[in-house]
């Protein structure tokens, strides 16, 4: 079971901020958790946007990353606080 | 010293201690920023932060790190609220030292577009019609962007040893 966070407006598309998610065995990257994932929350894509960066176990990364289904994995769209 | 606190913080209590702390200091420049009552024609009823320990805290000890290597600073301190907040609550403080004023300006001036545009937070306004998640405008990236554009020689010589 992965630790997947969504933040931002993130979020509000996946209906949580964080869930625990058996991940099929299929999807060994960060490119393919994306598609997986959009398709999964109907979310019309808004997780493969470019802006959206992934996290594993808080590393940013480029795709396509590998994954393990024990990783945190970590959805950020765009940054900024003040 | 960096903090985010999910309470609210007073800017003056902040800058008492800092001016202790950087006892010696021939300028300090302190910058705060608080959370407006309006965003375009809506009344803004507050904000939610969150951000992504420690991701977000490393970030930004790294932008201080990076702050100390291009300016002689003596102290600095950083204060980020997170969670929720309401209009006028301080959200931001940022206070610097140095011998001279140009440092201390420019550096504080430095760690507010690093926390505006790359600092690990993610915003959302709560107004009377709804929320909203807020993203860096473009002005923000741009002001941002003045940081690489106007290395000197020293900045640069300092970055490849």
């Amino acid at each position: 079971m992965a630790d997947i966070l969504y933040f931002g407006r993130l979020g509000d598309v996946a209906g949580t901020g964080a869930e625990n998610l058996d991940i099929p065995a299929a999807i060994t990257d960060t490119a393919a958790l994306r598609r997986w994932l959009d398709a999964e929350k109907s979310a019309g894509g808004a997780f493969l946007k470019a802006s959206v960066r992934l996290a594993v176990n808080s590393e940013i990364v480029v795709d396509p990353h590998p994954i393990s289904p024990s990783d945190e994995i970590a959805f950020m769209p765009p940054v900024g606080g003040g | 010293m960096i903090i985010l606190t999910p309470s609210p913080f007073s800017p003056s209590e902040a800058l008492s201690t800092f001016e202790k702390e950087a006892r010696g200091a021939g300028a300090i420049v302190s910058f705060t920023g608080l959370v407006r009552d309006r965003a375009g024609d809506a009344d803004v009823d507050g904000l939610h932060l969150q951000a992504y320990s420690p991701m977000t805290e490393n970030g930004i000890e790294k932008a201080a790190v990076d702050a100390r290597q291009r300016w002689p600073l003596t102290a600095l301190r950083i204060i980020h609220r997170i969670g929720d907040m309401g209009p006028f609550e301080p959200i931001v403080f940022v206070a610097t030292a140095s011998a001279h004023r140009r440092a201390a300006f420019e550096a504080a001036d430095f760690l507010m577009d690093y926390l505006k545009t790359e600092a690990v937070f993610w915003k959302k306004e709560l107004t009377k019609s709804g929320s909203r998640w807020i993203e860096p405008r473009a002005e923000d990236y741009s002001d941002s962007a003045r940081w690489t554009q106007t290395d000197t020689e020293t900045d640069r010589n300092a970055r490849h040893k």
